[in-house]
């Protein structure tokens, strides 16, 4: 349980940091960071004892058990460890924080964020199950990137938080990919699981492939040649950050990794030479990189690098002392490290620049927290009596040791000793040029002093970690770390010793070797470093970076560009040709692919009626066809012509509530597309007849595509309803329509019942479509050439003005005097159908949608008899409550289903006893179809009285134009 | 019938394809309207085409003999969706043209 709140603690944290966000003051938000981590803090302390000596804390919730997923939180020794230094350390960045932000940064989003990621990397730390671990892998990638671009107006910020993403993204896939597989190896993707099969895992065939894709996710996390160069460039994130992240937790879950997988993927010669060449190039050229920094934090950044590489060669060599070392390292780094970050942190605030070539000098104002970061370099330099010179040590020993005899084993010995002077060289340098020499002279902030004592209370007390780790280990962190080391290599455990004093041996002398050499190196190469630029010779130039942005531009600019322009259209026409001629050609390969023959045509049974009326159909379609270009109200009635064929098709063939809604929904279809009518510009046949070659042949080309889908569509439909129906689900709805729905009208019953969710989502979607075009037409501005009245609506006006009786607009209103009156008087009748419809529909043809269309035709109709004015006069309608009103009632009836404790719309159906009428079918559907009814109603008016508005407001284009011609 | 009406589905789809291929707007229109009719009719005849079978259950009725239901359902809220994309694409080729100044589906006039 305590695993849980672990984990949750943080993010629930960072979400009240995010309601802190209205608050000016950062001391707030850091007060409850700080209490937040603290907690997390004691919550590990506590849970020792259980893990102490191999013991496990574990935790099953279960998830998706059909696919081995389940969140599964554990803890031993090595994950207490990890979470230790993930939440002390977090404590104490967090209280550096609390003095290194500014004022004017949003700090609680800073804090925020910083407690996302410490979620998340326990998260990383505590996972039981490998994908949960990979959930959490890149939780931590995301919140780096919000970290490192936290000052988000500062390009560089961008840049390396967009970089870091990238690389360690892409590791993050191969991770998940490589997990996958492992899984599928071990067949259970749960850790201990995995952790026990290590000698099933390397005889698989697939062990190579998994190995690489986790190694391509753990080297990338920890910035391991070839995947280092994102590292140096997230220093742009504030200093806390790269103390945190970037030294001490996140850049470590790589080797954290290789070390959790160690018992089940090590030891093999594959993993010996991948991890071992990527481990030893980083060690080497992060510590030679480092020396030519001027950027303190960069010169932080490739040690950071060099030491990671360090960890990862230990762990290739797959010696169990190796592994021991390995672990120890990587608590030392962190504690010196992160140190480092925060003393480099106090550096820039205080002198305002972070350029070696400008410091010097400033023992003299910051006296202490020079002297912290000269202890805590020499912890980095591996100086004997503090605790880098003890894991130091440990490697050298192992580095000499033979492990698997190859070159790489054998040059060992030379690249630790010479990396080792690399960086007490690069160690020197930091103090050296820093805290020593002349006053400095051009800093951009004059008199820099002490920082606020708890500013620099995190620095003491990692130094003196560092100090007491270095003078009494086996006291110090001896039993943490020995509980860690079992817990990962269980019964291999080796016989270890963490004395400082071996007696004089080789890994000795290499020490001594890599200190003295170290220094002359720096002693002859001072003036050229302090005035160099940035960066080491030779490699200045050619940068991981260049290499990742060449790939980049070329990958999403140049290629996209290409791909776009030679496979790519905006123009409509071809992309919808394409569509139609794939359609046809799916539906032709698929069909003559399983041996399809055209059936004989059967003339017998033709109903002469029926024929007659599909020539009538026929005709309409063609001339819609035909007519659309020119003659748009011809083309819209030959439309509804159609559209009245298909209606007496559903009649015919045993469809009445396809007929009723097919013929409703034409009633508004055509009034719909009149109102549009009027938007549309004048277009004459006489005028732009000029037709080119190349438009005819492409006249030409759409034709004979057109004539093949209709032809296949033909042969296909034919086929398919001159085949005997196949037993289907249709019976089941048929049998249990009357018994489990309580209605006869079967359709009806799938609609509000059987199939009620889809109905749901259909309602939803004709709400937002409704909405969508309400929205769009709120901000409609017609085309110039359409504002002015229609043509006719002139004609009458000017009619009017000749004649001194008439005052204007008296045609426009005198038209159609009787049908409108008549069409007012319509409304009752029209409203009292639409009730009938809608209460019939579960035992007759009607229904919820037919019977809502049929209302908003009674509404129409109004607006049609009166015009915009008369009907709003005397009407007021209120679309979007009919449309509120139908989705809540609709979702009501649905969830009151749970409150009798059935599934969501679970109807419930009876008959009652009305005086008068008799039995009446009362069934829980009946309030979902008025749902549906409401919101059908609603819709529908919302969409056509938005559109008749147009017609009524006043466009304000030409006034806007009006000022910009007199300008011309 | 069969035959009546497969060739209706193959004319209606041939005339609205062609007008879906066309270059102005309300072509496009009128001719997804046509392919939605055809579409529907497409739909409903998979169930088997039967005259006076309707769906609606009586006393003594056979159903067996009935016409199959689930199309006819799906048809149903098809035609309604089908009302509400039309007023879609309706007022977005009103709002295009009102824009571009130009019914062109591509918003601008193809150069001659």
């Amino acid at each position: 349980m305590i695993l849980v709140l672990l984990v949750c603690l943080p993010f629930v944290g960072s979400l009240a940091a995010v309601v802190l966000l209205r608050t000016d003051s950062r001391v707030l938000a850091a007060r409850m960071a700080g209490a937040v981590t603290f907690v997390a803090l004691v919550l590990t302390a506590v849970l020792y004892p259980s893990v102490r000596d191999g013991g496990k804390v574990r935790l099953d919730l279960e998830w998706l058990p059909q696919l081995g997923l389940n969140v599964t939180l554990r803890m031993d020794g090595f994950a207490w460890l990890f979470a230790m230094l993930v939440t002390g350390i977090g404590f104490l960045v967090v209280l550096y924080a609390r003095y290194y932000m500014s004022e004017e940064d949003p700090v609680p989003r800073f804090f925020s964020f910083l407690l996302a990621f410490m979620g998340s990397m326990l998260g990383i730390v505590l996972s039981g199950n490998i994908i949960l671990l990979s959930v959490f892998w890149e939780l931590t990638s995301i919140f780096s990137f919000l970290l490192i671009s936290y000052w988000h107006n500062n390009a560089a910020a961008r840049d390396g938080a967009r970089m870091a993403l990238t690389i360690t993204g892409i590791g993050g896939f191969c991770l998940l990919a490589g997990l996958l597989v492992l899984g599928h190896i071990v067949g259970s993707y749960d850790l201990d699981v995995v952790l026990a099969s290590g000698d099933l895992i390397k005889a698989h065939p697939l062990y190579l492939t998994a190995l690489v894709l986790i190694l391509i996710g753990a080297l990338t996390k920890s910035a391991q040649v070839p995947f280092h160069f994102w590292l140096p460039n997230a220093m742009a994130a504030p200093t806390p950050v790269s103390a945190y992240l970037h030294s001490a937790t996140m850049v470590k879950a790589g080797v954290f990794l290789l070390v959790r997988f160690w018992p089940a993927l090590s030891g093999t010669y594959e993993w010996f030479m991948l991890v071992g060449i990527a481990g030893i190039s980083t060690l080497i050229l992060g510590a030679y990189f480092a020396m030519f920094q001027q950027d303190l934090k960069g010169l932080l950044a490739y040690s950071t690098i060099s030491h990671l590489g360090l960890i990862t060669t230990l762990l290739s060599l797959g010696s169990p002392l190796a592994a021991v070392a390995a672990i120890f390292h990587m608590m030392n780094h962190a504690t010196f490290k992160a140190s480092l970050f925060m003393a480099a942190g106090i550096i820039d605030h205080e002198t305002g620049t972070r350029d070696m070539r400008r410091l010097s000098g400033l023992l003299k104002y910051l006296p202490i927290t020079g002297t912290l970061a000269m202890v805590a370099s020499a912890a980095m330099a591996g100086v004997p009596l503090l605790n880098g010179f003890i894991s130091k040590e440990m490697f050298f020993a192992e580095a000499v040791e033979t492990h698997a005899d190859s070159v790489l084993d054998r040059i060992l010995p030379y690249v630790a000793t010479l990396a080792g002077a690399f960086s007490v060289a690069y160690s020197l340098r930091f103090i050296h040029m820093v805290f020593f020499g002349p006053p400095p002279t051009d800093l951009p902030k004059p008199k820099p002093h002490e920082p606020p004592h708890w500013m620099r209370f995190p620095i003491e007390f990692l130094v003196l970690a560092c100090l007491v780790v270095g003078i009494i280990p086996s006291l110090s962190i001896g039993p943490f770390l020995h509980s860690a080391v079992i817990s990962v290599l269980g019964d291999r455990t080796p016989e270890y010793s963490l004395a400082i004093w071996h007696g004089i041996n080789t890994p000795l002398i290499m020490s001594l070797i890599a200190l003295v050499g170290g220094a002359a190196l720096y002693v002859v190469m001072k003036d050229y470093l302090a005035k160099c630029d940035n960066g080491p010779p030779l490699f200045r130039h050619l940068g991981g970076q260049r290499i990742f942005e060449r790939v980049l531009v070329t990958v999403s600019w140049k290629w996209a560009r290409w791909l776009e322009s030679n496979l790519g259209t905006r123009h409509l026409q071809p992309q919808l040709r394409l569509v139609a001629a794939a359609g046809f050609l799916a539906g032709a390969v698929s069909l003559y692919l399983a041996g399809f023959s055209p059936k004989p045509l059967a003339f017998k049974d033709v109903d002469p009626i029926f024929a007659a009326v599909w020539a009538i159909g026929a005709f309409c379609a063609l001339g819609a066809a035909y007519q659309a270009k020119y003659h748009r109200l011809a083309a819209l009635v030959l439309l509804g012509g159609a559209g009245i064929t298909t209606c007496i098709t559903f009649v015919w063939l045993s469809a009445p509530d396809l007929a009723i809604t097919q013929l409703v929904v034409e009633i508004v279809t055509t009034v719909l597309l009149l109102l549009g009518l009027r938007w549309l510009p004048k277009r004459s046949e006489k005028v732009d007849n000029s037709v080119s070659f190349s438009a005819r042949s492409r006249r030409f080309r759409d034709f004979l595509l057109a004539i093949s889908c209709g032809f296949g569509m033909f042969l296909f439909s034919y086929a398919i309803m001159t085949q005997p129906v196949p037993d289907a689900i249709a019976s089941y709805f048929l049998d249990k329509a009357y018994s489990e729905g309580g209605g006869r009208n079967v359709v009806n019953v799938i609609l509000v019942d059987f199939r009620g969710f889809d109905t749901m989502g259909e309602i939803a979607v004709l709400a937002i479509v409704a909405l969508t075009v309400f929205a769009l037409l709120r901000r409609f501005r017609p085309a110039p050439d359409s504002i002015e009245k229609p043509e006719q609506q002139r004609i009458q006006n000017a009619f009017d003005a000749e004649r001194p009786e008439r005052s204007a607009g008296d045609t426009v209103r005198d038209y159609l005097l009787v049908p409108s009156v008549i069409m007012q008087w319509m409304f009752p009748v029209i409203a009292t159908f639409a009730v009938y419809l809608f209460l019939r529909g579960h035992d007759l043809p009607g229904g919820g949608f037919a019977a809502g269309i049929t209302m908003a035709i009674a509404f129409l109709l109004q607006y049609l008899a009166g015009g915009v004015r008369w009907a709003e006069d005397r009407l007021r309608i209120l679309p979007l409550r009919w449309m509120g009103f139908g989705l809540i009632m609709a979702a009501a009836t649905g969830m009151g289903a749970w409150l009798l404790g059935y599934p969501f719309l679970t109807t419930h159906s009876q008959y009652i006893e009305v005086p008068f009428i008799g039995k009446v079918p009362a069934a829980s559907a009946l309030l979902f179809d008025l749902g549906v009814f409401s919101l059908v109603v609603g819709a529908t008016v919302l969409i056509l009285i938005a559109l008749a508005h147009q017609s009524v407001r006043m466009h304000r284009v030409r006034g806007l134009d009006a000022p910009k011609a007199e300008e011309n | 019938m069969e035959l009546v009406l497969a060739i209706g589905i193959g004319i209606m789809t041939g005339s609205g394809v062609w007008l879906i291929l066309r270059p102005r707007t309300y072509q496009v229109i009128i001719g997804l309207s046509l392919l939605s009719y055809a579409v529907n009719l497409f739909i409903f005849g998979v169930g088997g085409v039967k005259s006076n079978a309707a769906p609606l259950l009586g006393e003594g009725v056979d159903v067996s003999t009935l016409t199959d239901p689930v199309p006819q359902a799906l048809v149903l809220t098809a035609i309604v969706i089908g009302f509400a994309t039309t007023a879609l694409f309706l007022v977005v080729l009103l709002a295009a043209r009102g824009l571009t100044g130009t019914d062109h589906v591509d918003g601008r006039e193809q150069p001659k």
